[in-house]
Parts: structure tokens; C-alpha cells; sequence
């Protein structure tokens, strides 16, 4: 019997193992000098995310409302992790794909940067498939040391050394307030199960102090890891500073996987204490979009600038949790997959124009690139349309879902404040369009323009678009287009996913 | 012919595919090929429409050609036209290919030029015949990119700022036309534009933020309405942005700005707003009414001081619009017809007026009317057709442009006596700054040194005119052949429009 019951959960978990196989033997492969050493290893990261995402398919649960419960409730295998882990392969591989060409430019390939890369996706599976909030942070610890030493990879540039300290600090302390409010919980129900959680506090009494400082600590320690202001300051530091692949991860992988747990736990086990965070959630989105989208503007570098985007794509990503209902959850659901999407493509055409570390990543990289690159143009154009929420565009239906279960749900003032400030938005990603077609490709790139034997002009033409990279950017265009012609063949996949989500 | 819109619709998207997919390079045998191939593909549009027109029954007032096949779970692609949206749908394709052809002298990434207008023209053609509100949305709202590019692309020398205001000040209007939209969908349970009509949005007393909104929830959803098509059309005070896209966009880019995507505006009120929010539209269209006052006098006046031309003829155009918006508000045959009317007219004539300053503008590159003077000199025949439009802006009885004023005022005076005498007011300031400004480039002697090179229109530019003489002239002349199309629809609308007020304000404004 107990056999069984360990082989059953084995047999639950057998992608987070495969992952982590993968990544152990990533680590051996690393060790082995030769001069293909990279190829291997991204041939051999993206194998595993294959083997496990194949894994996850055939574990998938048909019919899909069956939960199923392993290691003595505290692991689930339902189709919203199945949904999520989707996610994040994805993401993760078109991440890893993206990061070949990076590490060439910036001279730092290395072995661990796979390897670290795959631990932080095991970390970010067992985090979409924890019931229980104890797992839910081992998940969540091994996703974030695994990105802080990502963060700080390029460890002779000043930039990403500080981006990584800081990032380590201000985790840490978040992790501490979540941990916090974890032990708040346990101590009030005397459990850390979400399912228990759920029973335990349907009659709990609302105005227990105790109980309003557990929501809080806990909502705040999640708030931060998915940069929800006032949670926000690490953003845009870290995204500018990590290396622009890391970065790319940040703002999806990282971002779905936090979006997955705040979803499961306070939509699903915590619903009962919704008036207790619905108010203050709503404040928190608003405040959330305002701030991502008017600071946004002022940017003029282009990894600050996508930091705020993310931001304000956070807060509209929150309204989803206001409405409070499947069609919201769906909703999110939807809206992350077209993000990771356009957000990868536009950090895909990021690297490919980054050149050197040094002269940084300032708006002007993208002048002129109608000229040199038209179909690197056009597909950026669909990229920044597809973030601003202009139709035909996956962007516009990732909105529109919100907004139609927002305004459903009754909160229609929420959702024309939303729609103004994502008029605010829109402003800043057509000022690069603007920079993409309108400036010459002149060399521009400010005050640490290259000397005059290297214009900007000649190092445009040297853009070499490698295997991988035209991969990522097949998948992230077409997702962003088709997603926008047949936006439902994605939102009946969000459907299913968010009706088991809300189920336990 | 199952799906004869759909192949109007989607057949310039698919010349632009095959352009961008195989023409290759940019010598001239690539920029020529784009070219002919924009030229055709438009004309073919064009031939296609007619057979539209041709099987067009008047007579009956609700939707023909209709397409509907579930799109995708929740949305439907919906597509039809009744008499108000058919004639847009020609005035589109048919302007579609002069704008190509007035185009043919752009240098700069010609292909690129080409699919933006093909593109466009999809999405304007999708706006007129889409029967399904999130259809129409995607379309109306798609088309801020093209336009936005060809502003920002091939634009003049402040085209970056002009392109940033049409884009923000358009999209901001429409964000909260979305958000009606989907309440409007949530309250409905449908997005089918032809259930919506008779679909009865509720009109009693609501209170938001402690305002009591007239009309209710029509009320408040007319409002969400009006902030789009108020800015499309555009209406004072919200006009701002069109003088500036307009001095900036490329001639071609002119000419559809405001012969076609202003129209979306007007049609929008006609499709959407007084149908569907017959309440709230009584509520609110006393203050539609003055607002057009103001926009007609007002940017009348702002029109003669101008120094260029397009300038000049943008506020011009904003005037008009004030017609329409009147002409649409007054709610009764008369009105509508020369609501219409004017929108098509207006369309052929602010089109042709763009085009004769782009003809001179290729010539001199500039646009300031000091720089002219004297043209009938050496232009005759530029001299005669800038003439023969300027007296239709004018509202000459013989030209198209008669017909819709005159209509419109025959509307207003019905309705509101006061509006109607200030509005035609209108019409002598509008006769003042037209031939102003025809006195200024035109007469006089021809004594600037650079003009005296100047050469008369080509055969090309004559050939692009001539159709839009022709149209002026026999809807000025017999404006029947637009009447009869209309005005069995309209009358539905009307009448409709009427059943659906309640007693009270009825008692009202029979009172009057």
C-alpha cells in the first residue's frame, strides 16, 4: 500500500524529477571542456523541458476536472498546473534559446547558467503544483537563489553584480514576510495544506487581528515577488541589470509561476477571506498600472522601459483577481500566455541589437531599424502594438477578456480607469515604433556612440539571426498573431485550466 | 456571391500579402511593380463593389449581403450593409485607387507606402460592413495603425508630433467605447449589431458618483459612444488633432482622412448611437446640436486666418462635420438624408481639395498660401477644377456640396430654430474663407519668380480629378441616385427612433 502510494506520487512529480535530472546532468556535461560545450548544453536543456513538458501532457488529467493529489496531499497534478507548467516551458525555452547569442556577446559562457536555469523552472513547476504553502515556498526559494546568481552572471559589469545583490536583500526580506504570514497561518488553522486552509477558515471570524495580519503578510510577500507597486522599487534595477535573458525570464517565468500561486492560494483556499484583501487588492492595481505606465514614459532605457511595462501589465493582470470569478482567473490565464509571447519576442529583438554591455541599452538601439531590418522592424511593430492592446493583435483580446469578466463582475469604473491608463501605455510603446520607423539609422547611440570606425549603421548590418533566435522569434510572432485572429482556440485551453483552479 | 463583402473586404489585405511576401528590392522596376499592383487591386475592389450597389434593394430596410459564421466561441463574424452603410462602403472603394494614383510620385519605401493603404483600406471597408460590435471594434481600432505609420512614415517635417496626437487622441476615445461595448454585451448577452437595435438598453433613472446621469445606462453607454465618434469625426472642442494630421500626412494620406475615416465618426452616431440609445441620444443631443453651432462658426472663423492651406481646409472640414453631427442629432428624415449626404459628399469634395493642394504642393513643396498668387496664369486647368471644388465646399446649388447642407438645415430648423439660423450663419463664412483663399493662390498676378516655371496639371492628375468632378456634379445635379438609396433606411431609423422615447418626451418635443 505505501509502495503504491509513493510510486502514485513519483509518478505525479516525474517532470519536476526529469527537470532536475536534466539539470544534474547539465551540471556533469558543464564540466567537460570542448569548444561545442554551449551547443550541447542548450540542445540538451531544451531535450529536458521537452521529455517533461511530454511528461506533463501524458499526466495531464482527462477528464480535465479531476484533481489528483500526491505526497500526502501537499502536490497536485490538475489541468491548472498542467496549464501553468505549460507556461513555463515555454518561457524557460525560449529563454534558453535566446540566451546562446547573449552569452557569446558578453564573453560569459558557462556551463551553470543552464543548469541554474533549469533548477529555477523545477522551482517554479513545484510552486504551480504545491497544495500546500510549505511547498509552495520550497518552490518558490529554489526559483529565486537560482535567479539572484542568474542576475548576477556577468560578474565583471558592475550593473549586474548590483542588480543581484540588491535582488538578493529585498527576496530575501519578501521571502521573509511571506514566511511570516505562513507561520501566522499554521498558527491560527494548524495547518499549511491549501485544502485544509479552505475548510478551516470558511468559519473563521473575519475581524481577528491575528488572521488580517496572516492575509496581509502573506498577499505583500507575493505582491513583491510579482512587482506590484508599492513592491515594485527592485523592478526596474534588476531588470536593467541582469543580463537581458535573465531579464526576459524575469518579467515572464518568474512573473506566471508568482501569478499561479497568488491565483491558487487567494482565489482558490483563501476565497473565504476576500473581504479582506478584495479593497485593498483593487488599490494596489490601480496604484499598480499608474505608476508602471506614467513612470514608463520617462524612460529612455529600453530594459527600465519594459521594466515598467511589466509593471503596468502586472496591474491589469491583478484586475483579473478583482472580478473574482472563473471568467477573471481564465482571463489571467490567457493574458500570461500572450504576454510571455510578445514579451519574449520583444526581448528576443533586444539581444539580437545589443552589441556591448557598456554603451547599455538605450532607446535609441532601435532607431532606424526600418531601414536595416524591415521584417525585425515589422515584427517589433507587432510586438509593441500587441503590449499597447491594439486589435488585431493578441494583446487587445489578453485585455479584452479582462475587461469583459471586470465589468461582468461589476466594477466598471475599475475597468475605465484601466483602459485610460492603457491609453497612458500606449504612448510609450509608440515611442519606439516612432524610433523603429521614423528615426534614421543614424549613429545615434547618444553619449557613448561608438568611435567613428564603428557607426551604429555598419554594426546594424552585422546582425546575424543564429537558428535559435529565428526559433524564438517564429514562436513569439505567431503566437502574438494568431492569438490575436483566434484568440479562443487559447482562451478555451485558460478556461479549462482556471475551472480546476478555483475547484479546490 | 455568398461572401461578396468579405471578398471586398479582405482582397486589398491579400494584395498587400503578395506584395510583402514577393516583391523583393527597391529599384524602380520594384517601386513601379508595387504600384501597379496597389493600383490594381484597388480597381478590382472597386469593380467588385459595384456589383454590390447593383444588387442593392432599397427597399428593404434591414441587412443585405449578410455573412455570419461563428468566428470563434463568443464571437461572431458578422458582415452586411443596409442603405446608411452601402454608400460608405462605395465612396470607400471608390476613392481607394485615385488615392493610389495620386500617389504615384512617392519616392520613399513605395512598397511599404502601398501595403499601408491596402491595409487600410481592409480595415475601412471592415468598419462599414462589420455587423458585430467586437468586429467593428478590431476593424475601427486597427485602422489607428495604419494611418498612424503613414502620417509618421511619410509625413512632413513635424510628422512625429501629429501622428502621436491622431493615435492618442483617437485611442483614448475608443478605449471607453470598449468598455460600453462590453456592457453592453454583458446587459445584451449578444454582440450581434442587428439584435442590438432591437434591444431595449435600460433608461431609468442611474447615479454615478453621485451625478444623476439623464437616460441611464443609455445614457451613460451614448457617452462612451460620443467620446469615440466625437473625436473621429472630430467635433469641437476635441477637433484639435485634425489640423495637424492633416498638415502633416502625405497628400494621399489627406485625402482619406478626411474623405473616409472621418465618416467612421458619423456613422458610428448613426449605426450605434441613435439606434441603440434612442434615449440617451434625446438626452444629450440638445448638447450635440450646440456643440455643431459652435464647431460650424467657430472653426469657420478659425479657417480664414489661416496661412496653409491644408490647414485651411482641414478646419474646413471640421465646419462640415458640424453639419453632419447636426443634420445626425436632429433625428428626423430631412436631417439624417443631409447627414448622409453631406458625409458623402463632403467625402468627394475635401478629397478632391487635398488632392489640388498635394498637385501644387509636388510642384512648389510648400504649402503656404503667401508663397502662391496667380496661378490661373499658367494654370488654367488647375485654375477651373480648384474653382469648380471650392464652389462646392461653398455649397454652390448645382454641386453635391448644396444638397447636404441644405438638408441638414431643412433638419435643424425643425428642431431648433435657434442652431439653425447660427449654422447657416456657417455658410457665409465658409464662402468667406474659401474664396479667400481661391483669391490668394489663384488670381492676381503671377508675379512671384518661382512660379513662373509652374506647369499645368498632367494628364494623370486630370484623370484623377475627373471622376470626382463627375461625381460632384451629378449628385448636385440629381441627388436622387443617394436619396433613394437612403432614405428607406433612414426612415426606419427615424421612425424607430421615435417609437422608442418615451411619452414625456415626446409630449416635449412635439412642444417645440
Amino acid at each position: 500500500m505505501d509502495t503504491d502510494l509513493i510510486a502514485a506520487s513519483v509518478r505525479a512529480s516525474s517532470p519536476e524529477i526529469i527537470v532536475i535530472i536534466g539539470a544534474c546532468a547539465a551540471l556533469m556535461l558543464s564540466l567537460w571542456p570542448h569548444q561545442d560545450q554551449q551547443k550541447y548544453l542548450t540542445w540538451l536543456s531544451l531535450i529536458t523541458i521537452l521529455l517533461a513538458s511530454a511528461q506533463t501532457l501524458q499526466l495531464s488529467p482527462r477528464p480535465v476536472n479531476i484533481v489528483e493529489t500526491t505526497y500526502s496531499g501537499m502536490f497536485v497534478v490538475d489541468a491548472f498546473a498542467t496549464y501553468f507548467k505549460m507556461l513555463l516551458y515555454l518561457g524557460t525555452a525560449l529563454t534558453i534559446l535566446m540566451s546562446g547569442k547573449f552569452l557569446q556577446t558578453e564573453e560569459a559562457v558557462k556551463g551553470e547558467y543552464y543548469v541554474l536555469l533549469l533548477f529555477a523552472l523545477a522551482g517554479t513547476m513545484i510552486m504551480v503544483s504545491g497544495a500546500d504553502l510549505l511547498i509552495i515556498y520550497i518552490g518558490l526559494e529554489l526559483q529565486a537563489l537560482s535567479i539572484y546568481v542568474l542576475t548576477g552572471f556577468l560578474k565583471t559589469r558592475g550593473r549586474s553584480v548590483e542588480a543581484a545583490l540588491k535582488y538578493v536583500i529585498l527576496g530575501a526580506f519578501s521571502s521573509g514576510i511571506l514566511l511570516y504570514g505562513l507561520s501566522l497561518i499554521y498558527g491560527l488553522t494548524g495547518s499549511t495544506q491549501l485544502g485544509v486552509l479552505n475548510s478551516a477558515l470558511a468559519t473563521a471570524d473575519l475581524s481577528e487581528p491575528m488572521l488580517i495580519l496572516a492575509t496581509v503578510f502573506l498577499l505583500v510577500g507575493l505582491l513583491f515577488k510579482i512587482g506590484a507597486v508599492p513592491f515594485h522599487m527592485w523592478v526596474p534595477d534588476i531588470y536593467e541589470g541582469a543580463p537581458t535573458p535573465i531579464t526576459a525570464y524575469l518579467s515572464v517565468a518568474s512573473k506566471t509561476a508568482a501569478f499561479a500561486v497568488l491565483l491558487r492560494v487567494f482565489m482558490g483556499s483563501l476565497i473565504g477571506l476576500e473581504p479582506l484583501w478584495s479593497s485593498g487588492l483593487a488599490a494596489i492595481a490601480v496604484a499598480t498600472m499608474a505608476l508602471g505606465s506614467l513612470v514608463a514614459l520617462v524612460q529612455d532605457n529600453i530594459k527600465r522601459l519594459l521594466a515598467y511595462s511589466s509593471i503596468s501589465h502586472v496591474g491589469f493582470l491583478l484586475l483579473g483577481i478583482i472580478a473574482g470569478t472563473t471568467s477573471g482567473m481564465s482571463a489571467i490565464l490567457l493574458y500570461l500566455l500572450i504576454y510571455t509571447f510578445m514579451t519574449l519576442g520583444l526581448f528576443a529583438i533586444v539581444i539580437l541589437l545589443h552589441r556591448d554591455v557598456r554603451a547599455g541599452e538605450p532607446l535609441t538601439l532601435f532607431s532606424g531599424l526600418a531601414q536595416s531590418h524591415a521584417g525585425l522592424a515589422f515584427m517589433a511593430m507587432i510586438f509593441l502594438f500587441s503590449l499597447a492592446g491594439i486589435p488585431p493583435t493578441g494583446g487587445f483580446f489578453a485585455k479584452f477578456y479582462v475587461l469583459v469578466a471586470l465589468i461582468d463582475a461589476g466594477h466598471v469604473t475599475l475597468a475605465v480607469i484601466a483602459v485610460l491608463l492603457s491609453a497612458v501605455a500606449a504612448w510609450f510603446y509608440l515611442r519606439l515604433i516612432m524610433l523603429i520607423y521614423i528615426q534614421p539609422a543614424e549613429p545615434t547611440t547618444g553619449s557613448t556612440a561608438a568611435p567613428a570606425t564603428g557607426p551604429t549603421g555598419h554594426a546594424r548590418a552585422a546582425i546575424l539571426l543564429s537558428a535559435p533566435m529565428r526559433l524564438v522569434l517564429l514562436f513569439s510572432f505567431s503566437g502574438t498573431v494568431l492569438s490575436g485572429i483566434f484568440p479562443a482556440w487559447f482562451l478555451a485551453m485558460a478556461r479549462q485550466a482556471s475551472l480546476s483552479g478555483l475547484g479546490n | 456571391m455568398d461572401n461578396l463583402l468579405s471578398i471586398i473586404t479582405f482582397l486589398p489585405t491579400v494584395a498587400a500579402l503578395v506584395m510583402a511576401v514577393f516583391l523583393r528590392g527597391n529599384d524602380e522596376a520594384a517601386k513601379k511593380n508595387a504600384k501597379y499592383v496597389a493600383l490594381f487591386a484597388t480597381s478590382v475592389t472597386f469593380l467588385l463593389s459595384l456589383f454590390v450597389i447593383a444588387q442593392f434593394d432599397p427597399q428593404d430596410t434591414g441587412f443585405q449581403f449578410v455573412e455570419n459564421r461563428s468566428w470563434i466561441m463568443g464571437l461572431n463574424y458578422r458582415m452586411g450593409v443596409d442603405g446608411i452603410s452601402v454608400l460608405f462602403v462605395m465612396l470607400t472603394t471608390f476613392l481607394m485607387p485615385l488615392v493610389i494614383l495620386a500617389s504615384w510620385n512617392v519616392d520613399k519605401r513605395v512598397k511599404d507606402y502601398m501595403i499601408a493603404f491596402l491595409l487600410l483600406e481592409t480595415l475601412m471597408i471592415g468598419v462599414f460592413s462589420a455587423l458585430d460590435l467586437i468586429l467593428f471594434y478590431l476593424f475601427f481600432e486597427a485602422g489607428l495603425i495604419p494611418m498612424f505609420l503613414i502620417i509618421g512614415i511619410w509625413g512632413g517635417a513635424n510628422r512625429v508630433y501629429a501622428s502621436f496626437k491622431f493615435f492618442l487622441y483617437t485611442f483614448l476615445g475608443s478605449v471607453l467605447m470598449l468598455v460600453a461595448i462590453i456592457a453592453m454585451y454583458i446587459d445584451a448577452g449578444t454582440t450581434d449589431i442587428a439584435a442590438l437595435m432591437n434591444h431595449e438598453f435600460a433608461s431609468g433613472p442611474l447615479e454615478v458618483l453621485g451625478i444623476s446621469i439623464g437616460g441611464g445606462l443609455q445614457g451613460l453607454l451614448f457617452l462612451a459612444f460620443f467620446a469615440s465618434f466625437a473625436v473621429k469625426i472630430p467635433m469641437w472642442p476635441v477637433h484639435t488633432w485634425l489640423p495637424d494630421a492633416h498638415v502633416q500626412a502625405p497628400t494621399g494620406g489627406s485625402v482619406v482622412l478626411a474623405a473616409i475615416l472621418l465618416k467612421m465618426g458619423g456613422y458610428g452616431f448613426l449605426r450605434f448611437s441613435l439606434p441603440m440609445f434612442p434615449v440617451g441620444s434625446e438626452v444629450f443631443g440638445p448638447m450635440v446640436l450646440w456643440l455643431s453651432a459652435i464647431a460650424i462658426v467657430y472653426t469657420s472663423l478659425v479657417a480664414l486666418v489661416q496661412q496653409d492651406m491644408k490647414k485651411l481646409i482641414a478646419y474646413s472640414s471640421v465646419a462640415h462635420m458640424g453639419f453632419v453631427t447636426m443634420g445626425i442629432f436632429s433625428a428626423n428624415q430631412q436631417g439624417v438624408d443631409g447627414a448622409i449626404f453631406q458625409m458623402i459628399s463632403h467625402g468627394f469634395i475635401s478629397g478632391a481639395l487635398f488632392l489640388a493642394v498635394g498637385v501644387i504642393y509636388e510642384r512648389m513643396h510648400t504649402r503656404e498660401i503667401e508663397a502662391y498668387g496667380g496661378l490661373v496664369n499658367r494654370m488654367p486647368a488647375y485654375a477651373l477644377v480648384f474653382m469648380f471644388f471650392t464652389m462646392a465646399n461653398v455649397g454652390l446649388p448645382g454641386t453635391s456640396g448644396f444638397v447636404g447642407e441644405f438638408l441638414t438645415l431643412v433638419g435643424i430648423f425643425q428642431v431648433n430654430t435657434w442652431v439653425a439660423m447660427i449654422a447657416t450663419s456657417g455658410v457665409i463664412f465658409s464662402a468667406a474663407y474659401a474664396l479667400y483663399l481661391y483669391r490668394r493662390v489663384v488670381f492676381g498676378d503671377l508675379i512671384k519668380e518661382s512660379l513662373k516655371t509652374i506647369s499645368d496639371m498632367t494628364m494623370r492628375e486630370r484623370w484623377i480629378m475627373a471622376p470626382l468632378v463627375a461625381a460632384t456634379l451629378i449628385l448636385g445635379i440629381y441627388p436622387s441616385l443617394v436619396l433613394d438609396i437612403i432614405s428607406p433606411s433612414v426612415e426606419a431609423l427615424v421612425s424607430n427612433y421615435a417609437a422608442a422615447q418615451p411619452l414625456d418626451v415626446v409630449a416635449q418635443a412635439s412642444s417645440h
